[in-house]
Order: structure tokens, then C-alpha cells, then sequence
């Protein structure tokens, strides 16, 4: 048997827990603060606006293609290359009075002034009222995502492990979300497919281990929570960093060779299992722990026979 | 006995995985060059008109591959790139301008896998280029067209009544009735009510003035909001199918949004043009008790309005509409003798009785053909949404002749207009202007690029994971392998059977997800087994609770993954969409190949028999 962990006996996890919540608490502190200073850098999706991709037949001018872009209707124009120095890719904010069309018009005129073989790739134009709406379905979207597992949880398990899932994966959306704001990476609507497959990836992660924990409670009689909750950690870490690993890879995959349209996605997600898999441990089941997680709430509720509560007719 | 399937269990993992299998067969033919003819309005394309193209072809050495007759349109498959423009330039002469004859690309699958319901997936619009419109209909443009109407059957009904009023005036709060009278005004709203609940009457009188204001009631508005809504999507529609556009979708979206997608364009200006546009045209009486003299001071009657006309010049209509738009079933540009540019057109019969009861009545008098058109003009509404202009121009002012029918035609416009309202009345008009709101356009470049991207990324990921597995577990390993393709191969299935699914970069995205993430099964069942074997448990008990007791966590984990799934594709749009439904097919399969599918290869291989050490 070849084994990447070989590990003998109970690793103490738990002995950490609180230098490490305290550096998890810090992560999404830290992460707030951005959210609310420097904000979300929302994409056009979410934003409204007009994006044009352009592919010149060699290497793209950037200086050249701003210094022509100057006119009324193409004012904020952000230009930058996209994935090589012939992709170009243009965003022109919604403009009071100014169609889309003309803004196209005037990127595709500015461009072919400086390279008439140049080929438009995409355009994407997005009304501010469609913007709006979308932002507010993909929140509304993570919130109903968050409730909808907190009632699993707490059907399938017990209230104070789903509490603890949540928060663990509040903590995982709310440090991603910050990476993006911190960076002030393009938050697009790939991205918010990426941070609810966080969401979903993280959940899988914390659910292995709540139902190895909700087992040891079961078999060992014995034993304080924490050393049981340690003891389940353990033996499902062999999985945890080979599926982490395996997820990663891919992932990477997607993120070197899926292109730039899916890079937004493929950076929420490699952000996302890494803190998701650290909070699986150091935020579900330590804060699980701290609720006063012990051995009687896992036991099957016992159905009562009927009757039992009667007296019987005794002869 | 331990480990041992019954044989029905083998049997159903096996016919499924060759099921899945089957239908990810079409996927691997690629597409044929075809040309495909859809029938305008008025004709059919039929079996006649399939031999016809074909004797046509035949004529001209053209080998056609396979011709299908399908759901009024016919696909002519020929053999390359050349042959295809040669065909579609053949058959648009042999057929006239009653046929759209565009190019195409079809699935190349036999007819044999074909007759079978297989076909392969269809890509997303980023992954094969087009367009894709979001369309908002402006519905205070429908209501008030409806407030308008009845209106003017306030006027008629009351007159027929003998009711007598002193006006009516659409107002902030509704229709407003004026009355000189209370006993008037009782009479009038006796009557009016007595005539159906699509409007709310309220008597807001105030001494000496008698008024009372008339609403559409909360369920007429809503029925008269979904009938523009019907409507435009029908109008948008046979207008996609005039551009000639293969497998375009139209479909609606909330309660005033319509989406439009159509793959292959990329002349999107003409396309937004022919789509948006919401040209229509009424025909009205000319009120000839305005003068000059009264026009050019603006003192006319309350039932008239004051218009530009083309040619110059103003004229007053009566605001009562005698036939709009909605009526007319064909139009085609003509010439008259003196070779002026004309539009001829015909109406359906509920137009033609109208029109020739009007006419009738009003022999020897003008009317005048109102031409309405919504212009983008650029300005926005302070909430963002697009402010049209509307543009109203009289472009004809005829006298009538005789009675007409169903036939007849308008004059007055210049060639390219006559050519256009031509196709925008014959397509239909739009009840209430559309605006775009949303565009998005991927050229076919680019889609083919992200295909490429797609399939590379999953190599890669995938090749790293075989390896991974294969060395880390050795015979298990492989049967992970097996089981992640066979994933893999009915996903793909799946996808293909599914008709509403489509793939899109973000799906392969999903693929990629679930290769890395399905091997967590396996992983899950096989880390068990070892523990197990490490506990001292003898091999064939290593097995069986390996397999049993990670069911449940594995069941558990993927329902949850399963379920922000589906409120991603719940509240998701068009490629994340695509991404939800990979994902929530893969989650299904994976669990199946990791669960069922590998313990029937464990069972066969090392069940039931005396083993001595596992290859894991």
C-alpha cells in the first residue's frame, strides 16, 4: 500500500483551532473591509456596458488605439490585452445619451485605423436595468444556497453541525468575494458560478467529515468530543488531500489552458478549495465543538411505540 | 455470499453505461454542409418542392447527400464547402423569393443512429459564434394603445346610447369622463358597467363637474400585457425565420422579455434592425372639417389629431383607428404603371370585413395610411432603460374609390421604403415597441477557440488524474478509470438525449469539474477499504463495508453539491446554465459509475473468492 499520508494515531487538529480561527476570523475580517472599502470590481454583467474583443494581426498598440479613442461617446474606455499582445479587449461604461451600436461603431473605426485586418471577436452589450437585476438574483441566489443546506444539515445531522457548515461556508464566500475586491479581479457572472460551486465543493468537503464524526460518536462510547472530532479529521485527511488535490489539478487545468473566458470562474474556484478544505476543519467542526457538540445529539431520535406512555389493562 | 452482484444488477450497469454510451455516439461524426429552405408566409414547402430541389441539383451535377422533409422545412445535404454555395444559389433560383434559402451546418449523424433518437449536443452560442439578443417589450406602449381603443369605443358607445357627455380625455388617473349632468353621468355609468369588468369605473365628481374616470381593471391589464407579450414573440419569430436563420431560438423570458439567439449570424446590424424594428402602420379617416386655417392654429376638433405628412405639409386624422396593422397577413413591394414604388397588401378575413365595411361607409372621402415607427434615439430613462421615440408620419392621403376588399395597396413611399414596410408588415407587427437590452455576439472564431480551450484543459486534467489514480490505488485505480470514463462518455450521452440542453464553454467547465471531483467517490470507498484492511478485517469484509459505509457520506455530499446546482440553474442565464446542467448530470452519473458501476468490476474480479491481498 502506497500511502502520500502515512499517518499513525490521532493528529491533535484541534489544538490549533483557536490561533487558527483567530487568523480565519482575521481572513475575513480583512476581507470585509475590503468588500466595503474598495468593493467588488463588478463585470459588465453585472454593471451594464459594452465590451468589444478585438484580435489584431500582430502586436496591438494600446497607446495608440487610447490615444484615438477620445471622442464623447467612447470616454472611460478601458483597454487591455486579453490572454496575448494581439488580444485586445475593450470596455466602454453605459453612457447617458450614447447608444452601444455607436460605441462599437467608433472602437471598430479607431481600430481598423491602426490595423485593418483586425477581427472582432465579441461583443457583449449589456443594458444597467438587466445589470442591476442579475446582481441582485446572484446574492439572492447565495443566501437561498446557504439556507437551503443549513435545512439539509440540520435534517440529515443536527443543528449545530449545520450551523457550523454555514459558517464555514460564509467564510468561504466571504473570503473569496475579498481576494476578488482586494485584487479588484473582474467579478463576472462565471464567477458567481464559481463561488456557488465553492459553495458546493467546500459543503462536500465539510459533510465527509461531519459524517465521519457523527460515526465515531456512535462507535466510541467513550471519549471527549474533541478527541472524537480529531479522530474523524484524521481519518478522512487521506481522502481530503487526495480529492483536493485531484479537484485542484483539474482546476489548474482550467485556469492554464480553459482561456481567458473562464478565468474568473477557474480563479474563484482554485480560491475557494483552498479555504474551503482549511475551513472544513478549523471552522465547521471547531465551531460545532464550541456549540457544545457531544454524543447524545447524535443519537437516532428513538421512536416512541405507541402506547408505551399508556397504562396497560392488566387482567 | 459476500461481494457477489446478482446477475440483474451487472446487467443493469452494463446496459446502462451502453445506453449512455450509444447516445454519445452522434457526437463523434462532426457535421455535413446543407442548405436549408423555410417557406415564408403563404406557401408550404412540401414534397413537391423537395423533388423539385432535387431534379434541380440533379440537373446541375450536383450530388446531394441525404435531403430531409422536417417540420415544414427541408435540409439538402451535399459533400463540401463549394458545393454548398453552388447548391444554395441553385435553389434559390428554382424556388423565388416565397423561400428563405440559407446555409447551414447539420449533424452528420447516420440515419440509422438518427431514426434511434440519437444526435449530438448542441453547443451554445460561445462555443459555435452567433448572436444573442435580450428583448424588452416597452408594455406602457400596449396599454396605452388599449386605453386608446377603448377610448374610442367610449365615443361610439355613448353616441349609440344617446348618452350625452361633454368629453373624454385620457388623464393621470385614467380615462376621464366628462358629463354635464348627474343624470347623464348615472345613465353612462349604468351602461358602461353593464358591459363586462375589463374596466374599473369610479365617480370623482365634484360639485358643478360631473366626471367619471375609467381604469382597465388589474386582470384585463395583466391579460393585456401578456397578449403583447404572445404577440411580439410571434411577430419576432416569423421575422427570424425572413433572415433565414438556421435553429434560432425565440422564446420568452419573465413576464416582458423575450430572448432571441440566433447561431451563425454575424450581420448583427441588419438582424437588430429587422428584429427591433416596430414599424406598423393604421389607417385612419382624414377629419375634413380642419382647415388650413384651423390646423395652422391647432383649434380642432377633440377627436382629431394633427400630423406631419411626408410629402409635406400637416393634416388632421380622426384619432379612432379603422384598421391597424395586426390585420395584415401579406404585403409585397410592387410597381404601379407609372412605376412608382407600392406596397401591395393583403389582409385576413376579420381585416378584410373590417376594411370593406369601412370603405363602404365611406365612399368619396380621404383616408390616410399612418406610418408609426419606434426610434432608438440613444436617451435613457432615468432608470436606465431605454426612451424611445415615436415617430408618426401620414404617408398616404387617398380618397376612396370603391368598396375594397381584401386587396389593395399603398402608395406614396420610395423604393427602399416600400421595400422595407413590405417585410416588417408582412412579418407582422410589433404590438408594443422592443428594445434590446442585452447583445452579445461571439464570432465563430473565437467559438471554435473556446472549443479547443475546453477539450485541452480536460485532457490535461484528466490525463493527470488517470496517472494519479492508476499509480496511487494499482488495480482499484484502474477501475476508478474505467468507471471516470465511462463517467465521462455518459455525461456526453445524457447531454446529447436531454433535448433542452445545450453545451457551453462554462458546461466543458463543468465536464472538467467533474472529472476532477468524481474520483472523490472512489477515493471515499477505497480509503475506507484500506482503513478497514488496515483494522485487520479480512479482504471480502474490507470490501463490503468499505462500499457500505461511505454510501452514505457520498450520497450526503453529492445531494448537497446537487442542490447549489440547482439554484445555480435556477436563477442562472444561458451559459451558466449550461454549466448547472453539466454539473447536476455529472454529480448523477458519477455517483452511479463510482458507486454501482465500479463494485460490479470488484465483485466479479475479486468476490466470492478467497483473496489474499488486494491490489489497492
Amino acid at each position: 500500500m502506497f500511502q502520500i499520508l502515512s499517518i499513525k494515531g490521532t493528529i491533535n487538529f484541534l489544538r490549533h483551532a483557536v490561533p487558527v480561527s483567530i487568523l480565519s476570523l482575521v481572513l475575513v475580517i480583512a476581507s470585509l473591509t475590503s468588500l466595503a472599502t474598495k468593493g467588488i470590481n463588478w463585470g459588465l454583467d453585472f454593471t451594464g456596458g459594452t465590451v468589444v474583443e478585438l484580435e489584431f494581426s500582430s502586436r496591438a498598440d494600446l497607446e495608440a488605439l487610447r490615444a484615438e479613442l477620445t471622442s464623447e461617446e467612447t470616454q472611460g474606455v478601458v483597454i487591455q490585452n486579453f490572454g496575448s499582445s494581439r488580444d485586445v479587449i475593450t470596455r466602454l461604461p453605459v453612457k447617458e445619451g450614447v447608444k452601444s451600436d455607436t460605441q462599437v461603431e467608433h472602437v471598430m473605426e479607431a481600430a481598423i485605423k491602426l490595423d485593418p485586418q483586425v477581427i472582432q471577436k465579441r461583443v457583449e452589450m449589456v443594458g444597467p436595468q438587466i445589470g442591476k437585476e442579475l446582481a441582485e438574483q446572484g446574492g439572492l441566489a447565495v443566501l437561498v444556497a446557504l439556507i437551503c443546506i443549513l435545512i439539509y444539515v440540520s435534517f440529515r445531522f443536527e443543528w449545530r453541525l449545520a450551523v457550523g457548515s454555514v459558517a464555514a461556508l460564509a467564510h468561504d464566500v466571504i473570503i473569496t468575494l475579498g481576494v476578488f475586491s482586494l485584487f479588484q479581479l473582474d467579478f463576472d457572472l462565471t464567477v458567481l458560478a464559481g463561488v456557488l460551486t465553492v459553495v458546493g465543493y467546500s459543503l462536500n468537503d465539510t459533510i465527509v467529515v461531519f459524517d465521519r464524526i457523527r460515526e465515531n460518536f456512535l462507535k466510541i462510547r467513550k471519549g471527549e468530543p474533541e478527541e472524537i472530532v480529531n479522530k474523524s479529521i484524521t481519518q478522512t485527511m487521506s481522502r481530503t488531500v487526495i480529492t483536493t488535490g485531484t479537484t485542484l489539478v483539474v482546476v489548474i487545468a482550467l485556469f492554464l489552458k480553459g482561456g481567458t473566458m473562464i478565468h474568473g470562474f477557474a480563479t474563484a474556484l482554485l480560491m475557494g478549495i483552498f479555504v474551503g478544505t482549511f475551513s472544513s476543519i478549523y471552522v465547521a467542526s471547531f465551531l460545532a465543538i464550541k456549540l457544545g457538540i457531544n454524543r447524545e445529539h447524535m443519537m437516532p431520535v428513538e421512536i416512541e411505540k405507541e402506547g408505551a406512555d399508556q397504562d396497560a389493562l392488566s387482567h | 455470499m459476500l461481494n457477489k452482484y446478482p446477475m440483474w444488477k451487472n446487467f443493469m450497469v452494463a446496459i446502462v453505461i451502453m445506453v449512455g454510451s450509444f447516445y454519445a455516439i452522434p457526437n463523434l461524426f462532426g457535421e455535413d454542409y446543407a442548405v436549408q429552405v423555410v417557406a415564408t408566409r403563404g406557401v408550404e414547402v412540401t414534397v413537391a418542392t423537395q423533388s423539385m430541389v432535387n431534379d434541380a441539383l440533379a440537373s446541375k451535377n450536383i450530388t446531394v447527400k441525404r435531403s430531409e422533409l422536417e417540420n415544414g422545412q427541408l435540409l439538402v445535404r451535399v459533400n463540401d464547402g463549394d458545393q454548398q454555395l453552388v447548391a444554395k444559389d441553385i435553389i434559390a433560383e428554382v424556388l423565388g423569393d416565397k423561400y428563405t434559402v440559407a446555409l447551414n451546418l447539420a449533424a452528420a449523424t447516420p440515419e440509422w443512429l438518427e431514426s434511434m433518437g440519437g444526435s449530438p449536443m448542441k453547443l451554445g452560442l460561445d462555443l459555435r459564434g452567433g448572436v444573442h439578443f435580450l428583448m424588452e417589450v416597452k408594455m406602457g406602449e400596449a396599454v396605452r394603445k388599449m386605453t386608446e381603443s377603448k377610448m374610442a369605443d367610449f365615443r361610439t358607445d355613448l353616441r349609440g346610447e344617446r348618452i350625452r357627455y361633454a368629453g373624454i380625455r385620457d388623464s393621470a388617473k385614467g380615462i376621464e369622463i366628462k358629463f354635464r349632468d348627474a343624470e347623464n353621468l348615472a345613465k353612462a355609468e349604468r351602461f358602461l358597467k353593464s358591459r363586462g369588468n375589463d374596466m374599473i369605473f369610479s365617480d370623482v365628481s365634484s360639485g358643478e363637474n360631473y366626471f367619471l374616470i375609467a381604469n382597465l381593471s388589474e386582470n384585463y391589464l395583466k391579460q393585456v400585457k401578456e397578449e403583447a407579450l404572445q404577440q411580439n414573440i410571434t411577430t419576432i419569430r416569423n421575422r427570424v425565420n425572413e433572415l433565414g436563420v438556421a435553429e434560432p431560438v425565440v422564446q420568452r423570458q419573465g413576464a416582458e422579455r423575450i430572448i432571441v439567439q440566433l447561431p451563425g449570424v454575424q450581420d448583427t446590424a441588419r438582424a437588430k434592425k429587422i428584429l427591433g424594428a416596430t414599424a406598423s402602420i393604421e389607417f385612419r379617416m382624414v377629419d375634413e372639417k380642419a382647415d388650413a386655417a384651423a390646423i395652422a392654429s391647432g383649434r380642432i376638433s377633440a377627436n382629431s389629431q394633427i400630423y406631419d405628412r411626408r410629402q409635406g405639409g400637416k393634416v388632421a386624422l380622426y384619432k379612432e383607428v379603422m384598421l391597424s396593422g395586426t390585420h395584415i397577413q401579406g404585403a409585397q413591394p410592387s410597381f404601379d404603371e407609372y412605376s412608382r414604388p407600392q406596397v401591395s397588401i393583403n389582409l385576413d378575413s376579420k381585416g378584410g370585413s373590417i376594411f370593406s365595411n369601412v370603405t363602404k361607409d365611406n365612399i368619396g372621402n380621404p383616408m390616410a395610411t399612418l406610418f408609426i415607427e419606434y426610434k432608438d434615439n440613444g436617451e435613457k430613462n432615468p432608470d436606465g432603460s431605454v426612451k424611445l421615440e415615436k415617430i408618426e408620419e401620414v404617408i398616404s392621403v387617398a380618397t376612396i374609390q370603391a368598396r375594397l376588399g381584401r386587396n389593395f395597396v399603398i402608395t406614396g413611399l420610395d423604393h427602399a421604403e416600400a421595400q422595407n414596410l413590405a417585410l416588417l408588415l408582412r412579418a407582422g407587427a410589433l404590438i408594443a415597441p422592443v428594445v434590446i437590452v442585452e447583445e452579445r455576439t461571439i464570432g465563430p472564431s473565437l467559438g471554435a477557440e473556446n472549443i479547443q480551450n475546453g477539450v485541452q484543459a480536460m485532457i490535461w486534467g484528466m490525463a493527470v488524474v488517470l496517472m494519479f489514480m492508476l499509480v496511487y490505488y494499482r488495480g482499484f485505480g484502474l477501475i476508478a478509470n474505467l468507471a471516470l470514463t465511462a463517467n465521462l462518455v455518459m455525461v456526453v450521452g445524457v447531454m446529447s438525449m436531454i433535448p433542452g440542453a445545450v453545451l457551453t464553454l462554462p458546461g466543458i467547465a463543468g465536464m472538467v469539474l467533474t472529472v476532477g471531483m468524481a474520483v472523490d467517490g472512489n477515493v471515499l470507498i477505497y480509503e475506507r477499504i484500506r482503513e478497514e484492511l488496515r483494522n485487520g478485517r479480512s479482504v471480502q469484509q474490507a470490501i463490503h463495508e468499505g462500499y457500505g459505509n461511505a454510501f452514505s457520506t457520498i450520497a450526503d455530499a453529492n445531494i448537497t453539491t446537487f442542490m447549489t446546482a440547482l439554484i445555480l440553474f435556477a436563477v442562472g442565464t444561458g451559459a451558466v446554465k449550461g454549466f448547472a446542467v453539466t454539473l447536476m448530470i455529472g454529480i448523477a452519473t458519477s455517483m452511479f459509475t463510482s458507486i454501482v458501476g465500479t463494485r460490479s468490476i470488484v465483485n466479479a474480479v475479486w468476490g466470492g473468492k478467497r483473496v489474499k491481498k488486494l491490489s489497492i
